[in-house]
């Protein structure tokens, strides 16, 4: 294990994080503030409750949700894809380093990353409502494999990309829509009953539900579910990560 | 050292690629490398060279053939062999942002090697590039850059160094001290492959040259022998009056005469101990032919590069 390269990777990374600190930090504040804004506050203010809920509550855990899919995404994308652009991957692909650490360093500097992020938004949070968590053990484990697994999907479309017109592509046409179906805002038993079957399609659905069970214990779908789609989707993106490594994907010619 | 005392390093046999788009770019290299020489690898655009450090290096995928390292196979064992080896890309890949201390000791971190910031002090200084340690890499020139590429493949001390066109569009003091520095580094005793286009750089600083052209090595030779054994020189004697025919006592010399008549050319070797000249000057009077004009021209590296590259072709 060249763990020299692991840490070298995951510094190198977290310094162009600290780079841009300012903008790291403040982005997730203002988003979501403004969501607490519009939604918790003027919408809020007819809705009332959710599952007995006070809706400005109730849509925390779908906006740390948000912010840390896109952020995971964009992060690990980025942090692959940049390098591969300006040709200085050479440097990673000729040294004594394996695969995998190649994806401990960058994925693990873009999954810390989006933790730090996860954590302001909560934070955030707790100034404009009286913030509880049920359990807060699974909280934790449903944001780090939240983190780890999209960071994951990230270095995917970072590998598979090569134009920033794809590398938006993904986030901006799936990612998005799908967060947004996937009751970060509401819960599904506020649709129509086809809708409601519609959703349970959606991944990020699973997801959302066992996150905001472990803060309000209140799901659309049970916990043991969502926990065996969040892992059933980081060894999907696993698998296609190690497939696309051992034949060299875009990278080794 | 002598040469036949020194050991392999890099062992290249049989090495061949085809890229996905059926391009053959190596036709079956078997190649030695000698630990501590200096070798050029000379050919035109498109030869294979690039193709064969990258090879080497980790970052193309041999077809087939074998290539090994300092003892380990570059596939099995790629760990100890990358260790070994560090490489100055062709192109001025950097990133834009980070300072020029940090991507030298992320070079160092990424090949295994534990923090030392003492040697990469050093080397920044070695590399003219002390006052530059806190500078944006994008701030630099672009000598400065390049100079910063080989501060990243000396980061983790490696024994082969891979420079690929080392001094394209480079200026002449900076091709100088790229020269100083390949020649302290052999003291050091490591071994160095450098792509060039330059037959100048050649002959300047490589103790072997190798010919490549289209996928093949057409000659490797230390290059003293291929000078010799390549190198011929040639006497020009211009005459002030033409000649139709060669008189008969000049026969022996072999010498050529020019379509119109006005040039001999007396082809020899230098290093023999008798040249010739002396009697075919006397033999070109007894001759009655009178001269206006003499010049000898000896051929470089360059002429045995393109009679090479032509032969084949």
């Amino acid at each position: 294990m060249n763990t020299e390269a692991v840490k070298a990777i995951y510094r190198n990374e977290m310094r162009r994080t600290r780079n841009t600190l300012l903008q790291s930090i403040l982005s997730p504040v203002i988003s979501t503030t403004l969501y607490f804004v519009v939604f918790g506050s003027a919408i809020g203010s007819r809705i009332q409750s959710v599952e007995d809920v006070p809706y400005g509550l109730f849509i925390v855990p779908g906006l740390v949700m948000l912010s840390l899919l896109t952020q995971s995404i964009s992060n690990a994308s980025f942090g692959i894809f940049f390098p591969k652009f300006t040709g200085t991957i050479y440097e990673v692909m000729s040294a004594p380093i394996s695969f995998l650490e190649i994806i401990l360093g960058y994925v693990g500097a873009a999954a810390t990353k989006s933790l730090i992020i996860g954590a302001i938004i909560l934070v955030t949070a707790s100034f404009f409502v009286e913030l509880r968590i049920a359990h807060p053990l699974m909280m934790v484990t449903f944001l780090l494999l939240t983190c780890i697994s999209f960071s994951l999907f990230g270095f995917i479309i970072g590998l598979w990309a090569d134009n920033f017109e794809k590398l938006q592509l993904i986030p901006l046409l799936v990612i998005t829509p799908l967060v947004f179906l996937g009751g970060s805002f509401y819960s599904i038993n506020m649709l129509p009953e086809f809708w409601q079957k519609v959703s349970l399609l959606n991944p990020v659905l699973y997801l959302i539900s066992g996150f905001r069970w472990s803060f309000f214990e209140v799901s659309d779908v049970s916990v043991e579910l969502s926990l065996t789609m969040m892992a059933g989707f980081l060894l999907l993106c696993l698998g296609v990560v190690w497939i696309m490594f051992k034949t060299g994907y875009k990278l080794r010619q | 050292m002598t040469d036949t005392e020194r050991p392999i390093i890099v062992s290249i046999r049989g090495l061949t690629k085809t890229y996905k788009g059926g391009h053959q770019a190596l036709k079956g290299i078997d190649l030695d490398i000698k630990e501590g020489e200096i070798l050029a690898l000379l050919g035109p655009n498109g030869a294979g060279k690039t193709t064969l450090i990258s090879t080497i290096c980790g970052l193309v995928s041999p077809s087939s053939g074998t290539v090994i390292v300092g003892g380990h196979d570059i596939i099995k064992d790629y760990r100890k062999t990358r260790e070994l080896i560090g490489l100055v890309p062709q192109e001025l890949t950097l990133g834009a942002f980070e300072l020029v201390v940090d991507t030298v000791r992320f070079s160092r971190g990424l090949f295994g090697k534990p923090k030392d910031d003492a040697y990469i002090d050093g080397l920044l200084a070695d590399l003219s590039l002390g006052d530059k340690k806190n500078s944006p890499v994008q701030r630099l020139s672009g000598g400065m850059k390049r100079r910063v590429l080989i501060a990243k493949a000396l980061a983790h001390q490696p024994r082969i160094l891979f420079l690929d066109e080392p001094t394209a569009g480079v200026d002449v003091e900076l091709r100088k001290d790229m020269w100083a520095l390949v020649e302290k580094l052999r003291q050091d005793g490591v071994t160095i492959i450098l792509t060039t286009h330059y037959i100048e750089e050649a002959e300047e600083i490589a103790d072997r040259v190798g010919v490549i052209r289209a996928g093949e090595l057409l000659v490797i030779d230390d290059k003293d022998n291929l000078m010799q054994s390549l190198g011929r020189k040639q006497l020009l004697i211009d005459l002030k009056t033409a000649i139709t025919s060669m008189p008969a006592d000049l026969d022996e010399y072999n010498l050529e005469l020019s379509a119109d008549g006005y040039r001999l050319t007396y082809t020899y070797d230098t290093q023999r101990d008798k040249t010739g000249i002396t009697a075919l000057l006397h033999a070109i009077n007894e001759a009655g032919l009178s001269l206006k004009d003499l010049q000898t021209t000896q051929s470089s590296l360059e002429d045995i590069f393109v009679n090479l590259v032509h032969q084949k072709s």
